[in-house]
Formats: structure tokens, C-alpha cells, sequence
């Protein structure tokens, strides 16, 4: 569904952006097509991990389910999740995830740092939706 | 001043929860645009639709529709869609075509039938819509990136959710004086804490509904104005309807991330203050000559962020502006006279005209009960999904 968005496994799962080779202009979601810096006469954009820890832009939940696209299960009660949008440094860009499961609102703050952890988005009988998920730093669960 | 149009008539059908077509409340908004104009419909020249997406085929094309219902009659016909913008950009476009000669006189019309609950995108696997990929992928809807934006500005300007609430004190105030209003009922502050939280810091009140709703304006040239005796009429003076520069490093709906920064210095201006700023240029004044505000109050905190947005305080100082009472009636800048979104809830295509009606009430002194005194500038402010700026100034 997002072919090419993250790879890797556990310490090495990261999120795929693409750089600009003229400008190096980052791009998540990546950004195959054209550099869209538009004082970039234009380059070749490389695939590029970005950076696993970032600082928390800002937080929220979602206390009612959502409709579809999203995918949820309706004969279960909704469990709400939260959001994080997290700044990452070097790339100096925002890049919005959820949480993992069983962070809630009050476990976070903004500027705390969190790191990139692989997460199930969904799964059905015949595939499981790999997805990226913000787990703050110090955390096992 | 020659890049002024004239607006002749406002109208408007009330919103709320009324389970008919957008066409109807389209129609009637129109009709009553024609008549407070006291203008026939086949006097118009020219009609602009703002484009109603749900409800069928993605885009209504709403000007011929509307052109329909009301009875074909050979005017010229455009329809637009910029999501929340769309109906800034169909004033745009009537203010072009009457500068540019093509039309004397111009309705504009929007309005939509909204579903229940949460706004969606269209069904479908559709990767390629960021729209779509971000209810997918994250289940982010509408109000978590309010929530995003009113948890920020706690973290960093010291905002309060007593600020929030304030903000729909103030607005469901209005609202309680405006017959078009949908919800007419002051709200206190406990009834604001006492709500549930949709998304976090963020409760239902501190939320706009979804609404049905129409707005319609006849626009016209001044000297068409000054031939149907209104020698001053109210005026469009600025319509901005800017994109944003790039790098846009302020997470926006319906992106999944920002642009990054790591190559371009973004502009110390952020893009809903582009917006401001470009129609403000446009009409040649600034923030210390308006007399009233009508900005796109999706949530409570939004609100405050456009205080600053529009230059009606400094940065971090849109609650300290509110506790002052400087945006309430009576105040040195008076924000969403109309109630806002707090009180109608978004009726998407109609929502930018209806602000415009509202500036045009005001300016003729046509408010009622939520009247601003010696009103003589006014701005509209708004933002469409993908990245449409939507500002109006009016003058009188």
C-alpha cells in the first residue's frame, strides 16, 4: 500500500524518504518524481533512511474511531491511540506516526525524545500491514 | 479605488442538520442574494459554483446546477473547488471576470449537504490521495490535527483549555444572535470541560460540527452598482488565495509529514500568515484598520492562532488577546461577529461566502442584535485542504 515508505527489523527498521542529489532536499513520503524545491533546477532523488529518534512536535488521541480508510474491527470496542509528530534533526522535518500500542497522552511531552519501532497496522487472514509506530526512549514495552 | 467589485446582495439558508439536497440550500441562499440585491435572476450575467464533493461523483459541478435550478438563462458558468477555499476562489473568480469586463454582475453560490460524523475522504483504494493515505495509514481525521495544533501551543505559548473554552463562550454568543446560526445557544465554560474529548486536549464544543448549509453574494462593477443607486456600496478590495512557500514546515492537513528544511531556510512567515499578508497588500492596509475578523475557527485553539496569524497580536499572545476581551464585542478587533464555525459548523463550498456575508451585514450595518459599532474594514480568513489560501478584505 506505501511500497518503499520502511525496511529493516527491529534496530534497523527506519522510514525511507528520497534526497535530492542537487539540492539535498529530503523527502517522506518519498518523492520520486521531481525535487519540488522549487529554486532546484532538479536532480536525482536517492533513496535514504531517516534518522530512528526525533523530539516530539506535538501530541494528541483519538478517542472516537475513525471511518474508514482506517481500518478497525467494529464488533471490538474502540482503544484509542495516540499520535505523535515527531521533529527529526537532521532532516529538520515533522513526520506524524502512532504511537505504540499502550502510550497514552500522559506519558508524553513536547521535546521528549522518541524513537522509530516497526508496529502491526493490521492484519487479516492472509497478510499482516506492517506499519511505523513512536515509542519514547527508555521504553520496552 | 479601480480593483474594487461591489457586493449588491448577501444571502443565506440557515444552517444545521436539514437531511435535503445542497441544491436547495444553494437555491435559496441565491434567491435571497437576488433579492437583497433587488435584482432578477436574469439579470445576471455570470455565475460561479463552489463545488459540493460529497454526495455523489467527486465535484458537483455546482455553478450549472445552481444555474439549473434556478432556471437556465444563457449567464456565463464557472465552478471551482479548493475544498475550505472553494468559495474564496469562486468570489475570486467573479472579481476577475467583473475587472476584466466580461461580467457586470456576478452570483456566487455555495453550499453543501454534510454527512454524519467525521469528515472522509472517498471510498476506494487511492494511495496516490494524501487524503486517503492519511486516514489509512494513521487514522489521523481532521480533529487529531487539532489536537496537534492546541497541544503545541500549550507546550510553547503557555495556552490554557480555559483559554480554549473561552474562545467558544465568545463565539456560541454570536451565535445565539444569528438567525442563520445553527447552534443558538450560549455555552459556558463547565459545559465546554463537561464535554467528551474527541482528541486530546481537545473536547467536543472545542470542535466545529458538520453542517448543511448555503451562502450566495451578487457582485457586481461599482459604476453597476452607483446605475442600481448604491452610491456606497460594500466592496471586495482584496481576495488572497496564495499557496504555501516552500519549505511549509508547519504539519498541515492532510500530510503525513512537513516539508523538510535541510535545504531550504524556511520564510520566517508561515503560510496561514502568507495568507493574511497577501491580502492585506492587495487592499492596501494592515491589521490596525480592520474593524471585525471572521476567521476559520475548525477548533478553539485555531482561533487563537489566526489572532496571530492575521497580525492582531504577536506571536504567543492570541489568548492573552482574548483574556483581554479585545476580540469579543465591544473589543478593539471583534472575531466571528457571525458565531464562526462554533455556532454553524462547516457546510465546506459555503463556508467562505458565508464569511463574506457576514463582513457585508456588518459593514452596512445590517447586524441585528450582534451589530459592531462604526464597522468599516473587514477580513476574511480561511485555509483549504492541498494548500489554498482564503482571504477576503471588504471595505465600506
Amino acid at each position: 500500500m506505501v511500497t518503499g515508505w520502511f525496511a529493516g527489523d527491529g534496530d534497523d527498521f527506519t522510514l525511507l524518504g528520497t534526497r535530492c542529489s542537487a539540492c539535498a532536499a529530503v523527502f517522506f513520503p518519498r518523492e520520486d518524481g521531481c525535487c519540488r524545491n522549487p529554486g532546484c533546477a532538479g536532480g536525482d532523488l536517492a533513496e535514504i533512511p531517516l534518522s530512528r529518534r526525533g523530539r516530539v512536535w506535538s501530541y494528541t488521541d483519538s478517542r472516537y474511531r475513525p471511518p474508514s480508510p482506517y481500518v478497525t474491527d467494529p464488533e471490538l470496542p474502540w482503544e484509542p491511540y495516540t499520535l505523535i509528530a515527531v521533529e527529526l534533526a537532521a532532516e529538520r522535518i515533522v513526520v506524524l506516526g502512532q504511537a505504540v500500542p499502550g502510550v497514552t497522552v500522559a506519558d508524553l511531552s513536547v521535546g521528549a525524545e522518541v524513537e522509530l519501532v516497526p508496529g502491526v497496522l493490521h492484519e487479516d487472514g492472509e497478510t499482516v500491514w506492517t506499519t511505523w509506530r513512536w515509542r519514547p526512549t527508555g521504553v520496552t514495552a | 479605488m479601480t480593483g474594487d467589485v461591489a457586493v449588491l446582495g448577501a444571502g443565506m439558508h440557515p444552517w444545521g442538520k436539514w437531511g435535503r439536497g445542497f441544491v436547495e440550500y444553494g437555491v435559496a441562499a441565491a434567491r435571497a442574494a437576488l433579492a437583497d440585491a433587488g435584482l432578477g435572476w436574469r439579470e445576471v450575467g455570470s455565475i460561479v459554483g463552489a463545488d459540493t464533493v460529497r454526495g455523489g461523483y467527486p465535484g458537483h459541478v455546482a455553478g450549472a446546477t445552481f444555474a439549473k435550478a434556478l432556471g437556465w438563462q444563457g449567464a456565463r458558468v464557472t465552478s471551482v473547488y479548493a475544498a475550505c477555499a472553494s468559495g474564496a476562489q469562486a468570489v475570486a473568480a467573479a472579481r476577475a471576470q467583473i475587472l476584466a469586463g466580461l461580467a457586470e454582475v456576478v452570483l456566487v453560490v455555495g453550499a453543501d449537504a454534510a454527512p454524519k460524523g467525521f469528515f472522509r475522504p472517498a471510498g476506494g483504494d487511492r494511495p496516490d490521495d494524501p487524503d486517503w493515505l492519511r486516514f489509512r495509514v494513521l487514522g489521523a481525521t481532521n480533529p487529531t490535527y487539532f489536537g496537534l495544533y492546541a497541544r503545541r501551543r500549550m507546550a510553547v505559548h503557555g495556552d490554557t483549555l480555559e483559554d480554549f473554552a473561552q474562545v467558544k463562550v465568545k463565539n456560541s454568543a454570536m451565535g445565539a444572535l444569528n438567525p442563520y446560526a445553527r447552534y443558538r445557544k450560549r455555552v459556558g465554560a463547565e459545559e465546554v470541560a463537561a464535554s467528551a474529548v474527541v482528541a486530546d486536549p481537545l473536547r467536543l464544543l472545542d470542535i466545529c460540527a458538520t453542517s448543511d448549509g448555503g451562502a450566495a453574494l451578487v457582485l457586481s462593477s461599482v459604476e453597476f452598482a452607483r446605475g442600481r443607486g448604491a452610491a456606497e456600496p460594500v466592496r471586495i478590495r482584496a481576495v488572497s488565495t496564495v499557496t504555501p512557500t516552500y519549505p511549509n514546515t508547519v504539519l498541515d492537513l492532510p500530510d503525513i509529514a512537513t516539508d523538510s528544511a535541510a535545504a531550504v531556510e524556511p520564510a520566517a512567515e508561515t503560510f496561514r500568515a502568507s495568507i493574511a499578508r497577501a491580502a492585506y497588500e492587495e487592499a492596501g492596509l494592515g491589521p490596525e484598520d480592520l474593524s471585525l475578523a471572521e476567521v476559520y475557527d475548525l477548533s478553539t485553539a485555531l482561533e487563537l492562532q489566526w489572532y496571530e496569524d492575521l497580525g492582531l497580536c504577536g506571536e504567543g499572545e492570541g489568548a492573552k488577546l482574548l483574556r483581554e476581551g479585545a476580540t469579543a464585542p465591544g473589543g478593539r478587533i471583534p472575531v466571528n461577529t457571525s458565531g464562526g464555525l462554533a455556532s454553524f459548523g462547516e457546510a465546506v463550498p459555503a463556508q467562505a461566502i458565508a464569511q463574506v456575508c457576514e463582513l457585508t451585514w456588518q459593514l452596512r450595518g445590517e447586524a441585528g442584535d450582534r451589530q459592531i459599532e462604526h464597522a468599516r474594514v473587514g477580513i476574511t480568513a480561511n485555509q483549504g485542504l492541498f494548500g489554498h489560501g482564503s482571504a477576503v478584505v471588504a471595505v465600506r
